[in-house]
């Protein structure tokens, strides 16, 4: 007990230093992030009303179950998380498996409208609330993954993550301000896309910047980076449905 | 007939008689430009090309919209609160589709 | 990693150049509103960012200085864009229902550009606003 006691304070330290990692809000133009806080200015709202409907749509809805929306009111800032199989869910992921096992449906799919939707439509619930993932217990072997991924050099560009995202924060690349990449607003609208996407669609893009192997939509790896990046977050306000250029 | 369609149309619940309200209108559409290149399969346009707003017996707002309109189009207006009523939006889309939503404005 | 993305990545992004209007498109788009009318440089509040941070969506709002009386309104408020492959962008039709002439949307840049806009008023009238625009592009972009 006291052994994983300790590797937790060591993970947690080894998590950067928090005081570091500013929200992604932080980093918006002073336009976008009244645009993001806007829900009668945002497009992303599009999707969260679409979610709503769906939530409570049919015989077997998620509302049959969990009841309003509402009660998914801080659900988001605790995933990605580990379900008692131990395979490590993110919130997209907890949908499909609902989606499955409790409604005997089929999957909706990564990246497909209504599971944007849904997502975007609960994540909006824990809007403004801190980050609050599970890092020890079945997590650290996790975290530790989406760590080692997050310090590795990849790509012919033969980046880390840090690199950009501790190291540049704050500095302009081109047109872009560099984040300490959180993924605390996704989904997200971004303009580039013309559309509301998922913290992966965002993570493909970051792989190709750097040259390096695109994975897929909720692969292990990205997954795992998801929860690293969820504790770098830790205390900071979940954005989604953010408003990203 | 026309179809609903996804937007979010935000006005005050209630204004005065006379007082000028701002109406902000975003609806769901990818807005597609033709697409005619070297190498790429040709598809014609299809966006909306007009919004027609109607309140109390009166088109009181219309919008023409070329395909430099954003996809998921923002367009914000002004109209004054002259009786309790629905103001009418309708759409009209590349191919003759239209679409319609309602949203209601009490006046006091 | 495909040869055909592996080229598309090594592609510099580019703007629509094949569909890029011509010089002067614009400048046809504006004589055909102003049927022969000279207008006022005066009577407009024209609000867009001057550094717009991606082309595929720039606010403009559009604030004419009007009564908005049945005797005297702003009847429409056109948007016109010299680089777009189409220079009118959007026109907007007003009654002195209106209250106040005031409009708001969200256009697509193919490039740094100017953009006019132009205001007809019910005695025949147009008011005339041109802002110069740049497009900055992004970094991290799915196109690579």
């Amino acid at each position: 007990m006291i052994r994983r006691a300790a590797a937790a304070l060591l993970l947690l330290a080894g998590v950067a230093a928090a005081a570091d990692i500013r929200p992604s809000r932080d980093f918006l133009s002073p336009e976008l992030r009244a645009q993001q806080d806007d829900p009668s200015r945002h497009p992303g709202w599009l999707w969260v009303e679409e979610g709503e409907a769906l939530w409570a749509r049919g015989a077997r809805s998620c509302q049959s179950c969990h009841g309003g929306i509402e009660s998914m009111a801080g659900v988001a800032a605790r995933y990605p998380a580990v379900a008692t199989d131990g395979a490590l869910l993110n919130l997209e992921g907890r949908i499909e498996r609902c989606r499955t096992e409790q409604q005997g449906e089929a999957p909706f799919g990564y990246e497909s409208e209504p599971l944007l939707s849904l997502t975007a439509a609960i994540a909006q619930r824990s809007r403004g609330m801190p980050m609050s993932v599970a890092t020890d217990g079945a997590a650290a072997p996790f975290l530790e993954r989406g760590r080692a991924f997050y310090e590795t050099r990849q790509g012919q560009l033969n980046l880390a993550c840090g690199q950009c995202h501790d190291d540049n924060a704050g500095r302009r690349l081109r047109g872009d301000v560099i984040s300490n990449g959180l993924g605390t607003g996704y989904p997200a609208y971004r303009l580039e896309w013309n559309t509301l996407g998922s913290l992966h669609r965002r993570l493909r893009a970051c792989s190709l910047g750097v040259r390096a192997t695109q994975l897929s939509l909720g692969s292990p790896e990205y997954l795992a980076l998801e929860l690293y990046l969820a504790a770098r977050a830790q205390g900071l306000p979940v954005e989604a449905p953010g408003l990203r250029r | 007939m026309a179809s609903p369609i996804v937007a979010r149309i935000t006005l005050p619940e209630r204004a005065r008689r006379g007082e000028v309200v701002t109406i902000r209108v975003l609806v769901r559409h990818p807005m597609e430009r033709a697409i005619d290149a070297p190498g790429l399969t040709p598809l014609p346009r299809k966006i909306l090309h007009s919004m027609r707003v109607t309140y109390a017996g009166a088109e009181v707002f219309r919008a023409e919209l070329s395909q430099g309109i954003t996809a998921n189009p923002y367009i914000e207006f002004t109209t004054l609160a002259v009786e309790t009523g629905d103001l009418v939006f309708e759409w009209e889309e590349d191919g003759g589709a239209t679409y319609r939503r309602e949203a209601r404005l009490v006046v006091t | 990693m495909t040869t055909a993305t592996r080229r598309a990545v090594l592609l510099l992004p580019v703007a629509a150049s094949a569909a890029m209007a011509q010089e002067g498109d614009m400048a046809a788009a504006e004589r055909a509103i102003l049927a022969g009318r000279t207008p006022r440089e005066a009577g407009i509040a024209f609000d867009m960012p001057r550094l717009s941070e991606n082309g595929n969506s720039v606010d403009v709002a559009v604030r004419v200085d009007s009564p908005m009386t049945a005797a005297d309104h702003v009847r429409a408020i056109h948007i016109l864009s010299e680089k777009n492959p189409v220079p009118r962008v959007a026109s907007f039709f007003l009654t002195p229902r209106a209250g106040r002439a005031e409009v708001a949307t969200r256009i697509r840049l193919a490039t740094s550009q100017q953009i006019i806009v132009l205001a007809e008023t019910s005695a025949g009238e147009v008011h005339r606003a041109a802002r110069e625009v740049i497009v900055v592009l992004g970094a991290c972009v799915e196109g690579g």
